[in-house]
Parts: C-alpha cells; structure tokens; sequence
C-alpha cells in the first residue's frame, strides 16, 4: 500500500487526477470516439476558465485581496471582443485568413487593453482603500459588480449579442469518426501558451521570484526593500487583463453572450480556485482542468446531474484537502 | 465596528439611538394600521413585503453585523422554507396542516444544509466562506429550476391557502350578510392575512432582538471584533458560529414560508434569484450592520425605493425627456446602478450605515473611538 502511494507520489502526486477522472470516464463512456471528443471539449473548456481564473488566484495569494468583481472583467472581455469581432465583421467572412486572424488578433488585444485599464483603475479607485479588511472588501467588490453589469446592461443592452467567428475557426477537424472542434483546439493552445507564458515569469525571471516570495511573506519582501504595491498593481492588471481575454474567447465559444455571463462565469471560476489552492497558478491549471472534464462527462453521462456537478466536486475535494489541491505555500 | 459595539453596550443611550428607536417604533405602528391608514392593494402589497423583508434583513445581520460571517446563501434558506409551503400546499391541498408541515421541512432542511456547510466551511477564512455559500445558492437555485416535477421549474407553482386568507371570506357579517366595515375597511380574508403575515414577524423579530441582547449575543459580538481572543477566553468559536449561521437559517426559511403563504405562488425569481440575495445586502449594508433597528430602517428604505423610486425616476425622465443626457440617467432600468454606486460609496464613508451613524451621535468620545 505505501509502496503505491510513493509510486504515485514520484508520478506526479495530484497532478494524476485529471488522469485518472479520464480513465474513470474512458470505462464510464465505453465509446472511444465520443470520449475524445468530451476530453477535448473539456480540455479546452479548462483552459479557458483557467485563464479568467488564474488572475484572482494570483491576486489574492500575493495581497489577501479577494475581487468579487473579478467576473465582471470577463463579461466587459466578452462584450468589447465582441463588438470589435462585429464591427470587422467583413474581415471575418472573406476568403483571407490572414484578415480574419488580424481581426481576431484585434479582438482579443481590444479586450486585453480594456482589462488593462479596467484592473487599474479598479485597483487605485475601488479596492486600495480597504486593504486588510475582508468584510469590507467582499462588500466593495460586489457594489462594484453590481455597477459594472449595470453598465454592461447600459451599453449593450439585455438582449442576447451575437459574436461572429472567423471563418478559418469554424468547423471541426473529422479524424476516423472523432470530430473535434477547430475552435476547441484554438482556445486550448491559447490557453497553453498563457500557462507557459505564466509558469516561465514567475518561476525564471526577477519579477516573477519577487511574487513568489510576495506571495509567501510579503511583509519580508517589503523588509528587504521591494515596493510590493507597485507590484501587485501590475499583478492585479495582468489578472484582470486574463480575465478580459477569457471572457474574449468564452464569447466566441458561446457565440452568443448576455449580460448574465459574468454572474454565470463567476461561480464556476470560484470553484476552480477553490479546488485549486488559492494563490498558485499550478493548482488554478490542475482546478479548471478537473472542473472542464468533470462539466463535459458528467454532462454526457447524466445531463440532470451536470450543474451540480462542479459543486459536487469542490465538496469532495474540501473534505479530503480543506486547502485545495496545490495551494501556495502560507 | 468597535464603535458600534460599544455604542451599543454603553450605559446610558445617546440621543442617536433614542431617535432611532422612535423611528424603528414609528415604523412598526404604521405597519400595524397599514389596513387602514393606506386603503389600496399595492400599499398593503408594500406592507406585507416590509414585514417579511425586515425578519429576513435582520436574520442577515445576525450573521454579517453581530458576527462578521458573509454568506451569500440566504436566499438558499429563504427559498427552502417558501419551496415546503409550497409543495405540501399542492400536495395536500389548502390546510393548516399543510403550511404547519411544511414550514417544518422547510425549516428542517435548512437546519440540515446550515449545519452542514458550517460545521464543513466555518473554521476556514470568511472568504473561503462566501464563496462556499455562493456556489451552494447556485446550486440550488439550479435545482429548484431543473426539477420542474417537484418544483414547478422556472415558472413556479400557484397553490391555494386555507380559506380563512381568502379575499372572499367574510370575517364579520352583518345583518344583511354583508361583510362588515371598520374605518371604512372591509373585515375579509386579505385583512387576515395580512395580520397573519404581520404578527408572526413580529414575533421572530422580537426574538431575534432578544436573541442579540442576551449574552450569547454578546459572545457573537466579541467573535467579530476579536476571534482568537473569544477563543482563548475559551468560547467554542467554530459552535457558535454554526449555531447562528442554523438560527439565522430557521429565521429566513420562516420567513420564506409566509411569504410563501401571503404571495400564494412561489418561484425562483421571488424567492431564490440572486437579485433578492443583492436586496438583502444592500439593505443590510445602508440600514446598518451590527444593529436590528438597521435592518428594519434599511429594508424599510430599500423596499419603498423598489417600489415607488422607480415610478418617480420614470416621470423625472418623462418631464425632462427634451434634456439631453438627463433622461437617460433618470430612466428607472438605470435604479440599480446608482444603487450600487450609493452602496459603493456608504462602505467607504460610512460602514456603519444609516442608523449606526446616527447611533453615534451625542455618544461620549471615549466610547465612539
């Protein structure tokens, strides 16, 4: 018995379960076709809700700050892509993909931009003023929650938006009888690349040894000289522009978004960091993949259960570590 | 908070609370000749819904004022206890055995779930804690609308009550077998059940305030100033926080059943959507957390604003429809916006709310610092 407890530890210890839950799933399924299908579904739905995700995780290891807001910057993602998407809309259809990919490439840069910008000014104006104060912060950022999908309601009004795809993402990829979806695979890789893009900063530059140490003992850091507010702004950014371009390819994913998004997105990514361990980035991946694959099987095998089913899984794996998977070290 | 606490605590009130109790006091004697003093459906609509919003604003702030837990599950208990009305009342049809059973489920679920999620989550950090209970109230309100067989799905269900509450029934006759007027009000079954709604909120109100006052009460205040002091003074802080997380359940699911039994229909959107749970927040918040009295004055506030701000911005905007720009902030849809920006803007400058900050005036220095 210890013996297979090591041979699972040196394997990789908890990083195994979305192994495991797909074998559990390949037996459960019994259809090897529908069952790559539903992984890849899910894998791609992981990637996406680990990039909206990933910057609350950061946000509240490194400063104890936990943004109730934070959906709010994935539904802002979701409109602004989405109205630039309409606005290039003749660049979409035509034959070049070369268009279509620089309107897509806009879109997702529109939406990073306003997250930018958005996660600045939530910083300075909203949350700075209630630093170590959780009572108040969980008050603070649901008021700005409130404000926010107001002025989503505002300015693009109630009605379900259509967001257009680039042709060259449309349909799906047929390999023997297993279809994937071309834009499953697309979100995935983006996914992947933020995920390295993310590992490579904070474990193989200075700033990224900085929120590390940060996220262990901050007042250490600011002993030894280091702004660390300067920091977390620029980490609060960065989350929220995350957050802004998880939103952007949610909305394409959907392809059609309401303002209910965020409201919807919110529970599910706070599942995720939960299930994750709050503040590592390694453990928000391994959340939003277990959430994915976990949304898309149960999903196929029993659709009644499927909206529970997230909850389910945070309860299961509360009760077993109340920390999360991975959390950072506190 | 400490000033809160100790305002509360000191001797002798300040002329704050003094004018908050006449107001609290006012209040609740307009609810109690609303009948009569506001002679049309929608005010005695507006009545009902205070009684209930208040019972179920200050078993909010049980939670969040008197012990700092934020959940965001209240509405979940609230909707347990209109949901069993509900479903026993269709069951077995219209009965007082059906309301008095199923308000026992209701309460028995809610019990169960409460403890549950606090034994599970309450020993974890107050924002592992919000989260938890954001994720349970999602979930059942997803339940609630898949399980349409059960439930009624998103549409709800109707269902009649005992005949004493009808709008027919005559409690009074006179000669002529004509239903008797009082001030001009006649003595039927909308007037029973509107005292009916009334008394029996007043009754959990009245509990919960005694609840407050004694000194558990005061154990829960000195959990939220200081936890790790309660518990080294040896108070069990993980058992208390689950016993109000489950008194404040019981208090929303009873609530639930006589909103339940006053609407004759429950439904998602009335009982369960997260909306009511923002309602209940921006109540708590403006009203003033940590005191009763808050939580009646913000719910008082809140719940005319829900229902005659509205129509006031919508002929603001009408008058002024040539204006530029102006009519577009008026327009009613826009309500909760400012809300939120009022909201914003209270817990920065005043976290105390409404009657806290008012509390605090005439108080010596020594015990507002």
């Amino acid at each position: 018995m210890e013996k297979l407890v090591n041979t699972i530890e040196r394997l990789g210890g908890v990083n195994l379960l979305p192994v495991a839950l797909a074998v559990v799933a390949f037996v459960l399924i019994g259809n090897p076709s529908s069952w790559v299908t539903l992984t890849v579904a899910g894998l791609a739905m992981g990637m996406m809700i680990f990039l909206m995700a990933s910057g609350l995780s950061l946000v509240f290891g490194l400063m104890n700050v936990l943004n109730f807001g934070h959906s709010a910057f994935v539904s802002f993602g979701a409109f602004v892509a989405a109205s630039v998407l309409a606005g290039l809309s003749g660049w979409l259809s035509g034959d070049s993909i070369m268009l279509g990919a620089l309107a897509l490439f806009l879109a997702v840069s529109a939406a990073l931009l306003f997250g930018l910008i958005a996660g600045w000014f939530f910083e300075t104006v909203i949350i700075r003023p209630v630093y170590e104060d959780h009572l108040r912060q969980i008050l603070i950022t649901m008021g700005a929650l409130i404000v926010s999908e107001q002025i989503i309601l505002a300015v693009w009004g109630g009605t379900p938006t259509a967001v257009p795809r680039p042709d060259f993402l449309e349909g799906a990829l047929i390999i023997g009888d297993i279809s994937i979806e071309i834009y499953r695979i697309f979100a995935f890789a983006l996914g992947l690349v933020v995920y390295i893009a993310l590992y490579a900063v904070l474990n193989r530059t200075r700033i990224g040894l900085l929120i590390r140490a940060g996220v262990e003992s901050r007042e250490m850091v600011e002993a030894l000289g280091f702004r660390i507010d300067r920091l977390f702004i620029g980490v609060f950014m960065l989350g929220s522009a995350l957050a802004a371009v998880g939103g952007a390819m949610w909305a394409g994913y959907e392809t059609l978004i309401s303002p209910a998004l965020g409201g919807e997105i919110m529970i599910i990514v706070f599942i995720v960091v939960i299930i994750g361990g709050l503040g590592s980035i390694e453990g928000t991946l391994l959340g939003a993949i277990m959430v994915g694959l976990v949304g898309n099987y149960v999903g196929f095998l029993a659709p009644k259960l499927a909206l529970a089913s997230n909850m389910l899984l945070m309860m299961a794996i509360l009760m077993w570590r109340p920390s999360g998977l991975r959390p950072a070290v506190k | 908070m400490t000033a809160i606490a100790n305002a509360s605590t000191a001797r002798q009130r300040t002329k704050g609370e003094t004018a908050i109790r006449l107001v609290v006091l006012t209040i609740a004697a307009l609810l109690l000749f609303a009948p009569f003093l506001f002679q049309d459906v929608r005010s005695l609509e507006v009545a009902a819904k205070l009684c209930i919003f208040i019972v179920l604003v200050a078993s909010y702030d049980l939670l969040i004022g008197y012990t700092g837990i934020v959940s965001f599950a209240h509405t979940m208990f609230f909707g347990f206890g209109a949901y069993g009305v509900a479903i026993f009342l269709k069951q077995w049809g219209a009965g007082w055995d059906a309301i008095f059973v199923g308000s026992l489920a209701g309460i028995a679920v809610s019990l169960a779930v409460a403890v549950v999620i606090g034994l599970l989550s309450l020993r974890v950090k107050a924002i592992f804690f919000a989260m938890i209970t954001l994720a349970a109230a999602s979930v059942v309100l997803v339940l609630a609308s898949q399980l349409s067989d059960f439930t009624g799905g998103e549409d709800g269900m109707t269902f009649r009550t005992p005949s004493l509450f009808k709008t027919a029934t005559k409690l009074l006759v006179d000669e002529d077998n004509k239903v008797v007027r009082l001030f001009g009000v006649k003595l039927n079954g909308k007037l029973a059940a509107y005292y009916f709604v009334f008394l029996s909120c007043l009754t959990l109100f009245v509990l919960m305030l005694r609840l407050v006052g004694s000194p558990l009460g005061t154990v829960l205040k000195s959990i939220r100033e200081n936890e790790a002091r309660a518990e080294a003074i040896g108070y069990r802080v993980v058992a208390y926080r689950t016993f109000v997380f489950c008194a404040a359940a019981v208090a929303a699911s009873l609530a639930g059943s006589i909103y339940a039994v006053w609407l004759k229909y429950t439904g998602p959107d009335t009982t369960l959507s997260f909306s009511i749970m923002i309602d209940i927040l921006l109540m708590v918040v403006i009203g003033g957390m940590g005191t009763m009295w808050g939580a009646v004055i913000g719910a008082v506030l809140l719940v005319m604003a829900q229902y005659y701000l509205r129509d006031l911005m919508g002929v603001a905007a009408e008058t002024t429809a040539n204006l530029p720009l102006i009519p577009d902030i008026l327009n009613p849809d826009r309500w909760l916006f400012w809300l939120g920006i009022i909201f914003i803007l209270l817990v920065y400058f005043f976290p105390a709310g409404i009657a806290g900050s008012i509390m605090k005036r005439g108080a010596p220095r020594a015990t507002s610092e």
